[in-house]
Parts: C-alpha cells; structure tokens; sequence
C-alpha cells in the first residue's frame, strides 16, 4: 500500500535532523495557522499563490531563494563545524549523516537558492526593463515558479522522511546506482531535480521568447539595458543546457526503478558517460547563475556611477561569447581520469578563453567607473566587492584549468574555495546588489542603508576568512568532502575558516534586523517618485510599486537608457510629457493552473520516491487533469478600464510633478547658469 | 645522498621552501608563506610533484601580472571618483572609446595565448601516462580502490599491501588503477598528479620520491561513508630497505588470492595497514576486467533511511 515507506523512514534515532525536522513543520504550521486565523488566506490566494502577474511571481522566487539559502547556510554551519571539530576525533555528524548534510548543501544552494534568487530578479525586472506588461507566458511562469518550489519541498522533506542523497550534489554514479545507494536519498534528489528542472526549462523558453518577441516600441536589441542581454544569454543556455539534465537523470533513473545499465559497474555500463552528460549541463548551469549576477553589476554599476555602461557594444559581444563558449569546456571538471595531452590541452585552453570575455566585462566596468560621480550605496558595494572578490575567483579557476595544477589540486578544499570565490563572489554578491536595488521597486521603499552596508562588509570579511584558509589547506593536499581527518597540518586553516563562518552568521543577524528595520520604517524609507536612485532603465520611470499592468502606455524607446533621456528632457524643459491618452489594459486573468499542478506533481515525486505506484498515478492523473481544464478556459484575459489606468497613472505623474518642482529644479538651477559646464 | 634511516623516517618531511615565492604572487599563496613547513603540493618530494607545482606557480605569477594591477585600478577608480570627491572630474559621456577597446580585448587575449602555450606544453609533459626519465627500470605497483581502503599489488615481488604503500626512493614507480567498486582517485599530494581510479578500466600514473620519507597519500574522490577514512602512508625508502621489506612481508600476513579478495570485498572503514604474504599476479587483470564482480555495495537489509554499512574492522 505504501511502498517502501514505514515509519522507520523517520530517523528516530538521530536528533538532529528530527528536531530541525520538527522545528520547520511547526513553523510552517505556526505560519499557515496565523495566515488563516488573521484571514489572510483569500488575500494570499488571490493576490499571490495564483497570481500570474510576472513581479509577484519574481517576488515569490526571491523569498524562496532566500529561505532555501538559510537552509543551506545552515548546512554549511554543520559542515565547518564538523571538520573543527573533528580532528583525530569523530566529530558529532556521523558519516552518513555529514554526507547528506554536504549533498544537500550543494544541491539546495545552486538548484533551490541561486537559481530561484537569479530567476526571481530576472522575473522582476526583465519585463520592466522591456517597457512590456508580462513575460510570453504568464501562467506558464507561474507553474514554473511552483514547480521550483515542488522540488525544494521534496528537498527538505528528505529530513524527516527517509533520507537524503549521500552521493555529493551530482550524483555520480556508480555510486549513486542501487548497488551503492539503495536507500531512497538519491530517489530523493533525482524526482526533486526531474520537477524543478521541467519548471526551470519553462522558466527558459518563457524567458527566450519574451526578450526575442515582447518589447516595447522601439527597444531594439542593441537598446536592451545590459541585464536583459545577460538575461537571454542565461535562458539561451538553460533552453540548452537543461534537457541534457534532464536525459542524465533520466537514465540514471532508468538504472535504479527498471533495472537498466547505462553507468552501472556491470552489463557494459559506462559512468564516464554520466559525468560527461552532467557536466556539459554543469559548466553552463554555472553561467546560467552568474551571467544575470553580470547583468545585475552593469546596471548597479551604471546607476550609481552616473555614467552609461561604458563599451556596451563590447559587453553584449562579450555576454554571447561567454555563452556560446561555456558549452565547450565541460572536461576540465576531470582532467584526471586520465584522457590524455591532447584532450586535456583543448579543454584547458577552451576554459581559460572564457576568462577573456570576463576579462573584457571586469575592465568594461572599472571604465564605467572612471569618469563617474559614484555614490556608495549598498547595491555599489557589492559590485565593487565582486569586482575585487571575483577576480580572484577567476584567476583560480583559470589556474584550475591548467591541467598539470588541477592534477594537484582537483577536488581539495582549493577547488571549494575557488568555485565558492566565484558563486558567493559574483551570484551572492550579485543577488543582494540586486535585491537592494530592486527591492524599492518592488514593494515601494528602501531597506535601510546602514543594516545594508553592515551584511556588505560582514559578509565580505566572512567570504575572506572562511575561504582564503581553505585555499591554503587545499594546497596542503587536503581533499574535499571529509568528515574526518587526522594531519595536524589541516587543522589551523580548517578552525580559522570555522572563524570565518561565524563572521557570516553575524551577517545574517544584520540582514534580519535590516529586513525588521526597514519595514518598520517604511515611512520614513518610502520611494514616493520611482525612481529612488536615479535610474537609467525604464522600470525606473514607472511608480514604486509598479501597478499590475506595469505602464499605462508602453514606451516609446528612442535610444539606449530610454528613461535617462525622458527624465533628463524633463528637467530641461521643466515639464513633465503630455499627458497620454489612456486606453484600455488588457491583463491575463490569475490561475491556480501552476499551484495546482505542482500540488499534484509533488503527490507523484513522493510516491515515486518510495514506490508508492497507486500513488503516481493519481497524482500524474491529476497533474493532466489540471492542464487539460486550464487548456479548456474560455476567458484569459480581463479588462482594466481606461479611467482606472487613467487614475493610477495620474497619480504617478502627479508624484513627478512634485519632484520636478523641487529637487529637479536645484540640479536645473545649478546647471543653467553655464550651461554645458557638464561636458 | 647521506641521509640516515631515522630522518627518513621522521613522517612528512620539511624541507624548507624550494622556492621563493615570486614577488608578484597575490595574497591567497602569501598565506602559505605562515604554514612554513607546509608538506603539501608546493613542497614537491618528487619530480611529477616539482613540474606540476612549477606549472602551477608559473600561471599564478603569469596571471598576477595582470591581476593585481587590475585590483588595485578597480579600488583606486571607484575610491577617486567618489562623489564626494571634488577634484575628480566627472566625464559623464566617457561611454566609448576605440583604442580603450582594443586594449581591454588585447590584455586577456595576450595572457590566455600566451597560458595556452604553457597549458598545451604542460598538458604533454606531464601527462601521467608519459613515463619518468630514469636509468632505472621503474617499480611496478597495481592499485585497487575497495570500499574504503587502497589495495596495492606487487606483481613481480608477488605481494600486496592494503593501505600502505612502499616504494623505493630514486626510482620510477609505475602505477596501473582500477577500481572494484566506485570511482576513487589516487593521490599523494607531494609526488605530485593524481589520477582516477574506475572499475572496468585501467588508468595510468607514473611517480617518483626523490628521497626516503613517509608521504600522506588520500582518495581525493569522495566515495562513500567511509571516504574519509581512506588514506594511506606512501613510504619511500631506501632500495636495501625496500628489498628488506618485500623480504619481511613474504614472512607472515594472510594471502590474497580469490577466497582473500571477496573477504576484502566487503565494506569496511578506517582499516588498518598490513601485508599479504602472497598475492595472485592475475588477480587485477580480473578485476580490470570485469571478471570478478564489483564490491557489493552496503549491507542492505532495509529500504529506508536505516541502511547502514557494515562496521569497521
């Protein structure tokens, strides 16, 4: 009746995952019951669980994001904690509890934190800065959205139901195969990565078709800000990259429910195979994450500089080259099985011809800062941050791809610290640049400066602390994934980068109290015009937070920077555009379509998981059911009336109006008495 | 070559920095300056390990020629035009510039041409298949990666060793790799390259210790719960010593033949080192070969969360 599950599936004996086990269902629990008690169910179903509206959904991705990456962090407190700990000695994590606990790290921060963190600003914004009113595909992206979350369910279900992967973040086999693995932990991962990864291959195709086929009047490729070319670059890739995912797993789901042998040790398998497959979807999944975070510095870099991108001709060559060659160098992740000069010479020198295009973006932005007028916001912080951080990371990585040093150091703690130098130092980095910049936007005041700047420098100095220490110990030899060790060598990095990580807890104190503090100030912080730093990009011209329909009138693009060009013509002449003639908006209708289907897609995970046949085909039943009944609507879409769309727009103009006649006029009356004194 | 048997034998040895760090080296490989005597990849014990550490700080010193620089503009660019800063001149329409351009093209075109000769050269010379000049003919060693513990077989001496690892110092050892269960990768971090070690195939790793001395040795990929437990001692000795132990380890100890493989099959962690007395010289060939089956895998009694492996020995 229920398969493989029973209730020794609940680790009774091991405390720790019980008790964060209990401790996330009560608060889940204690979250949904005060939803319901204090009557904001309808609010939240209407407004949010089945909105298609593409910021809501954006917003909903970040606040997965975000949670997952506590959780991962949390993972990561364990891990160094652990190895300080044991030395000589066991530890308090034993093997096959650690070995989870690194597997879920690494699956939870790149397929839970930093994807859904990259798709949920790209959701945000792109549309925004297109000057449209949705992506393609709302409710499309609305049902990608849940699936993300299907799979991060799944995820941490893993802690109190069974187990999860013991295997690494790629599962590779055979050790990954029934053989080595028969409990349900890689079960767990592959249904987990097989649902989110169906939603994020829609996320790509939504995301391809919109910046191809949606813009506003006039906005040409080369007059697209710089994070929708990176965007497309991204979902160009994901469009890719992830059906190849997708076979991988496939196969090796093959191997382990029917008894296939396409990487088993028997019958003619071949695991060589499967680190291939997954690493030609892997290297690019690292430029699906980090060319957006790329996108996020150019525009942040832009804004607070005062400057255009400087080169941005070069910067969009330099995006579709990194996209185009990161599809190229997927061997360099095992340079030591052995293939050979030749094959290892092509594919170290492929990897390191990307750091040109990275190259090119570094020095594209440090010129966009030459010249400037730069104010040091928190989002300015985290690129200057990155650019310094990232550099770094890049010139170990090129160092990893010289195939001699690799045979040295491939996985030891300096391959950790490198490729953590170049998530945490360019996606993480890039993800809080991007969220304090967006975030006024979004919900229509700032988050406060101070707490901002504390999380920046914590944050930094924790990144340093934690990571330089592991690049010593991986040039001591010492190899990745260990739950114990016993060379005295190790120890002192090993403790000094268990240092580190509370330097970073200190940071996510600061980011809880920033979050606190800036709603509870929300007043003072508010963002009445818009447009909070000076912006450059259209989501700038629009009110802070956008109205559902995000224009009243689509904008008429004329040039690069369209809003900088409105705003800089209305300070000239003093005076707001004429007033539009406003129409009718029509809007897609919202639809529980995605929650629904997610619902039933999570049914069918768990029941694959442990075997539960009735099970998987009620939920595939249903998971059809819900699309079919979608596909039979007959209204999609719903009216806003033309003097709705009127009075919320005039609202807006009327805020501008305001700022024309106060702080515009000073910097008008600065400039006016000699005029050209700018150039 | 005077070196007495105690100093040989005095574990992972310091012998100071064989080289200065280049002056340009950045401050992630300063820190190393504190670890003085470190014993790992940049106090090579052997020629692999001095060519691959070489490359290594070669590319470091290649690529901080540009990096540091470019670090240090990024923090002087955006401290000078703060705005705050009066006597920075704001160029607001400084957005292009041709001869910019090619420049910002040209530095990583030039570093990564010039990288790519030395990655090319470097990917040939140091290929571990390639054998190391010696006028001696190399020992031969065959290397099974078991759960969790490192099999090594001496075909000409007809012994074999679990998780200990006697070489002769001076001389090339030539190892061949396999795997009976997953993968595993073998590494000595101070001789130098690692290399994989796969069931159903065979790969190769030519090392060499230039003088006695004990050498941690690692799986340096991850292959289960008892992963971490999988190390050993690689000790270089002298060839009298040498001689001396393949003498000694014929004296006592269980004998690997079929029977005594299966027996080492099984999962096992944290094992302690010791000698077969005899060994089947066709035995890795077999499992090379496919002929005798893989590891078994866990102890598997359950379904669920409770699968645990079987203890240690």
């Amino acid at each position: 009746m229920l398969g493989k599950l029973s209730w020794n599936a609940i680790p009774w004996d091991q405390p720790i995952p019980l008790i964060a086990g209990s401790v996330m269902i009560l608060v889940a629990l204690a979250v949904v019951a005060w939803i319901v008690v204090k009557g904001h169910l309808p609010y939240l179903w209407h407004e949010w669980i089945t909105s298609v509206d593409h910021k809501r959904i954006g917003v909903m991705y970040v606040v997965l994001g975000l949670v997952m990456l506590l959780r991962g962090f949390i993972d990561a407190v364990m891990m160094r904690s652990q190895q300080a700990f044991a030395f000589r000695a066991a530890g308090y994590l034993p093997p096959e509890h650690y070995d989870q606990v690194f597997s879920a790290h690494g699956t939870i921060m790149i397929f839970f934190a930093a994807m859904p963190l990259m798709i949920g600003l790209m959701n945000f914004a792109v549309p925004l800065q297109l000057g449209v009113r949705d992506v393609a595909f709302p409710t499309l992206n609305s049902t990608s959205f849940w699936l993300t979350a299907t799979g991060a369910l799944l995820v941490n279900l893993s802690l109190v139901i069974g187990e999860f992967a013991r295997t690494g973040w790629l599962p590779y086999p055979p050790l990954s195969e029934l053989r080595y693995s028969p409990g349900v932990g890689v079960d767990y991962y592959l249904w987990a990565l097989q649902i989110s990864g169906v939603g994020t291959l829609m996320t790509g195709i939504n995301f391809v078709t919109t910046i191809l086929k949606i813009r506003a009047p006039g906005m040409s490729y080369l007059r697209m800000p710089m994070f929708c070319w990176t965007a497309l670059a991204a979902n160009l890739l994901i469009v890719a990259a992830f059906p190849v995912l997708t076979a991988t797993l496939g196969m090796l789901i093959l191997d382990r429910y029917l008894g296939f042998h396409f990487f088993t040790n028997s019958a003619g398998g071949n695991m060589m195979m499967f680190i291939n497959l997954i690493w030609a979807w892997g290297h690019p999944e690292v430029y699906i994450l980090v060319l957006p975070a790329f996108g996020i510095f150019s525009e942040v870099i832009s804004t607070f500089s005062g400057k255009p991108l400087f080169g941005y001709r070069s910067m969009v060559a330099a995006t579709m080259f990194i996209c185009l060659v990161s599809f190229m160098v997927w061997l360099h992740h095992f340079f030591t099985m052995g293939a050979g000069g030749d094959v290892n010479a092509v594919f170290g020198i492929a990897t390191s011809i990307i750091a040109v295009g990275t190259g090119v973006k570094i020095y594209n932005w440090m010129f966009t800062m030459y010249g400037g007028r730069i104010r040091f916001t928190t989002p300015m912080l985290w690129s200057v941050g990155f650019i310094v951080t990232f550099v770094i990371g890049g010139m170990t990585g090129v160092l990893l791809a010289v195939p001699p040093a690799d045979f040295q150091l491939h996985n030891s703690l300096f391959l950790v610290a490198h490729f953590h130098n170049v998530i945490i130092g360019g996606v993480v980095f890039g993800t809080f640049a991007g969220l304090t910049y967006w975030f006024p936007k979004a919900f229509g005041f700032r988050l406060h400066e101070g707490w901002g700047k504390a999380v920046f420098w914590l944050s930094l100095a924790g990144f340093y602390i934690t990571f330089i220490p592991l690049y010593a110990a991986g040039l001591l030899g010492m190899t990745r994934r260990l739950q114990h060790y016993d060379l005295a060598l190790w120890r002192p990095w090993v403790l000094a980068a268990g240092v580190g990580i509370l330097v970073y807890c200190g940071a996510l104190a600061c980011q809880l109290i920033q979050l606190v503090v800036s709603i509870r100030r929300r007043e003072i912080l508010r963002d009445l015009t818009g447009d909070p730093w000076n912006g450059r990009s259209l989501e700038w011209s629009t009110a802070s937070p956008p109205p559902p329909f995000n224009y009243a009138v689509l904008p008429d693009v004329r040039g690069e920077e369209p809003y900088w060009q409105i705003k800089r013509r209305a300070i000239e002449t003093q005076q707001l555009s004429a007033e539009p003639d406003y129409q009718p908006i029509e809007m897609p209708r919202n639809s529980p379509t995605g929650f629904i289907t997610a619902f039933f897609c999570t049914v069918t995970g768990f029941a694959l998981i442990w075997h539960i046949w009735w099970m998987v085909g009620l939920g595939l039943v249903g998971a059809y059911a819900v699309f079919v009944w979608f596909a039979w609507r007959d209204r999609e879409e719903y009216v806003i009336p033309a003097a709705e769309v009127a009075s919320v727009d005039r609202a807006r103009r009327r805020a501008r109006a305001e700022w024309l006649a106060q702080d515009a006029r000073e910097e008008w009356l600065a400039a006016h008495p000699q005029p050209g004194g700018s150039a | 070559m005077v070196k007495s048997v105690a100093d040989a034998r005095a574990g992972p040895r310091c012998r100071g920095p064989q080289r200065a760090p280049g002056a340009a080296t950045i401050a992630v490989f300063a820190t190393l300056a504190l670890t003085g005597c470190s014993g790992g990849v940049l106090q090579p014990g052997g020629p692999i390990g001095a060519a691959d550490s070489k490359m290594l700080l070669d590319a470091v010193g290649i690529m901080s020629a540009i990096v540091v620089p470019t670090i240090v503009a990024a923090i002087i660019f955006a401290w000078w035009f703060r705005a705050s800063n009066a006597r920075a001149r704001y160029r607001p329409d400084f957005v292009y510039s041709g001869r910019l351009e090619i420049i910002v093209w040209s530095i990583p075109i030039l570093v990564i041409m010039f990288l790519g000769g030395v990655i090319w050269i470097g990917s040939h010379e140091l290929d571990p298949y390639t054998p190391i000049a010696s006028h001696t003919k190399p020992t031969e060693v065959q290397v099974v990666a078991l759960d969790w513990k490192w099999l090594f077989i001496y075909p000409a001496q007809r012994i074999a060793s679990v998780n200990e690892l006697v070489v002769p110092s001076g001389v090339p050892v030539h190892f061949t790799l396999t795997s009976a269960t997953v993968m595993n990768s073998f590494f000595v971090p101070q001789l130098g390259s690692m290399i994989a070690a796969m069931n159903g195939m065979v790969t190769q790793l030519y090392l060499e210790a230039d003088h006695p001395g004990d050498y941690y040795g690692e799986s340096a990929q991850y292959s289960g719960d008892g992963f971490s437990g999988m190390h050993f001692t690689l000790r270089a000795v002298s060839q009298n010593a040498f001689a001396q132990w393949i003498a000694a380890a014929k004296q006592s100890g269980p004998v690997l033949d079929r029977n005594g493989y299966f027996d080492l099959l099984r999962e096992t962690q944290n094992v302690r080192p010791f000698t077969y007395r005899s060994a089947d010289p066709t035995l890795f060939e077999a499992v090379a070969t496919r002929q005798l089956p893989p590891g078994p895998g866990p102890y598997a009694g359950n379904a669920g969360a409770n699968v645990r492996s079987i203890g240690g020995r």
